[in-house]
């Protein structure tokens, strides 16, 4: 499993990374190194083998639906770069 | 010459403290003093709140004067900076959280507040709990107290520091793939990683869901189980918390382990084990046999899969757990003119390198056309560690073994490896995917004066036996008596 460089730049695309092109070269060899450490997984037989997302044997936990007392507005956006009124800002969405 | 009030452990500070042999600002004043005379080398802290601390220790006396009394009251501890703690800087180890001021407290703390604690301030952790030596913390490392020139362990290697070096009674730490247990066994002190959904995970920043659990560092066995019994329980903020009922753990612990039986997997006594960490494992479980456990040869036969296994589900889950990083809501904000550029931006710039790292190798196997092989494949080896576990414990009540292969590494060997600091946590990770409970209890020290962790394991749900054959080992043998 080896890894180029514009692979590495297509997965930092969809985690919104933006990375050097040294990153790129450090992470594509780093990244194919531990891939190919995880190919010994590929020799286990799971056909019949259910996959564990969650260990708990909790499913469905219900909670009454009572109104409670929530997070004060000034609070929520307290530690926001930007904010005014009460919302976050944030930078240009649309192109002109 | 007696004892300086810090060198006390919990337990004895409580009961003392109940006496009034000392008030709890005189026994915060001593925690404070000694954090200012030894922190600057050993850098276990990201924030000291001395101030608030002494203003609870003072509200704390006030109470005990009352004829009140509380399981921690007047006890000063410290808190992991992963742990949310309203009106108290918390980081995650990492830039992008620099100036971050929770405004709720995460319910595992509010357990100890509500206990009495006294909040000493929040320790140093690999960014975001990624790592397993502290050197990833987007500040400073830590030092291992027992040689500086050593890593402390990690992630939680600032709580470690801070309870090897007598700078916190106690503290709390988070254990993803062994987060607690190493840098226990590496600063010689106790770990206890509670089972998943045992503790409350409110307010602990979320790396691997599936696996995070909070967990202890203490100086003894009786304190890591008093910390439990506090912290452990459901909880509504945290819908994966078990209705299970907490016992009374600390008033279980004996020194009788008759008839126990101890697992000893083949599989964890491999090549490459130092020889030291092996002999003292083994002298160890002769210890526990000769007080009546009997020992039993094991397999868990899928041990060699568990690191890839863990870094491929752990990465995933950390790539959707830290996409809330956004530049918008907290956290550090990049100077970019488009919404997009500015997500871009402020995690590239935010983030560190083991950060960027594994987000990247979650988003890649969750990413189209390889989520089968990886992360599907993944999940069902997952399953087959478990049964591996679960089938060892229908025969045996605990399973012993090294925590890590080696003693503390020398900062910088392993920062140019991923794989080879991954390697660390060979011993920790299978049972955060197996989701049941474990504990690192110094056992002996290597040639160079470096402590030995041995890691006792127990089933879901099992910390009172666990914490009953910790204890009995621990009062049978010396180590716990000694101090870097």
């Amino acid at each position: 499993m080896h890894l180029t460089i514009e692979e590495v730049r297509h997965v930092a695309e969809l985690a919104k990374l933006r990375l050097s092109e040294q990153e790129l070269a450090l992470y594509a060899g780093q990244l194919s190194a531990i891939l190919e450490y995880a190919e010994r997984l590929q020799q286990v037989e799971t056909s019949c083998v259910a996959p564990t997302p969650y260990v708990l044997p909790l499913a469905n936990v219900w909670a009454e639906d009572l109104p409670e007392p929530s997070l004060p507005n000034a609070l929520a956006t307290a530690n926001a770069p930007d904010h005014e009124d009460g919302f976050f800002r944030v930078r240009a969405v649309f192109e002109e | 010459m007696s004892k300086a009030l810090y060198e006390l452990t919990l337990h004895a500070a409580w009961a003392a403290l109940q006496r009034g042999d000392f008030s709890a600002v005189e026994l915060t004043q001593s925690l404070l003093d000694r954090i200012a005379q030894v922190d600057g080398q050993i850098n276990a802290y990201l924030t000291v709140t001395a101030e608030q601390a002494l203003a609870q220790a003072t509200a704390a006396d006030a109470c005990r004067s009352r004829g009140e009394t509380a399981p921690l009251l007047g006890i000063p501890l410290a808190v992991k900076d992963v742990l949310c703690t309203e009106g108290v800087r918390t980081t995650c180890g990492s830039r992008i959280l620099e100036h971050f001021i929770p405004p709720y407290t995460a319910t595992a703390v509010q357990r100890l507040a509500a206990a009495g604690m006294v909040l000493l301030g929040k320790t140093n952790t690999d960014e975001f709990a990624m790592g397993s030596s502290t050197e990833n913390s987007g500040y400073f490392p830590t030092h291992n107290p027992w040689d500086l020139a050593r890593v402390p362990g990690g992630s939680s290697g600032g709580s470690g520091a801070a309870v090897a070096a007598q700078m916190a009674m106690a503290a709390l730490g988070s254990d993803t793939g062994g987060s607690v247990r190493l840098p226990a066994s590496y600063c010689g002190v106790v770990g206890l990683k509670p089972s998943y959904g045992r503790v409350s995970r409110y307010g602990l920043v979320a790396y691997g869901s599936s696996l995070d659990q909070i967990g202890v560092l203490a100086k003894d066995v009786r304190d890591a189980a008093l910390l439990l019994g506090v912290i452990a329980g459901q909880d509504p903020h945290d819908s994966t918390t078990m209705p299970a009922p907490v016992p009374a753990y600390s008033q279980l612990l004996s020194e009788d382990v008759r008839g126990l039986r101890i697992g000893l997997p083949d599989e964890y006594f491999v090549e490459g084990l130092q020889p030291e960490v092996n002999a003292a494992v083994r002298a160890a479980i002769d210890v526990l046999a000769g007080l009546g456990a009997e020992v039993v040869r094991i397999s868990l036969s899928n041990t060699d899969k568990a690191l890839p296994v863990y870094y491929l589900v752990a990465t995933a889950e950390a790539s959707a757990n830290l996409a809330r990083f956004d530049g918008v809501r907290y956290g550090f904000s990049a100077d970019s003119t488009n919404i997009l550029d500015n997500y871009r931006d402020s995690r590239g710039q935010g983030f560190g390198a083991e950060v960027k790292r594994r987000i990247m190798l979650g988003t890649y196997v969750l990413s189209a056309g390889y989520y089968d092989a990886y992360y599907l494949k993944a999940q069902q080896v997952r399953t087959l560690i478990k049964q591996d576990f679960e089938s060892a414990f229908t025969q045996v009540d605990v399973i012993a073994s090294p925590v890590a292969p080696t003693t503390a590494f020398r900062l910088g060997e392993k920062v140019d490896d991923p794989l080879a600091m991954y390697l660390s946590d060979l011993f920790t990770i299978p049972l955060n995917l197996a989701g049941m409970c474990g504990i690192s209890v110094p056992c002996g020290f290597d040639a160079q004066g470096l402590p030995i962790g041995l890691q006792l394991m127990g089933p879901h749900l099992g910390e009172a036996t666990l914490l009953r054959a910790a204890h009995a080992y621990e009062q049978a043998t010396p180590w716990h008596t000694r101090w870097a």
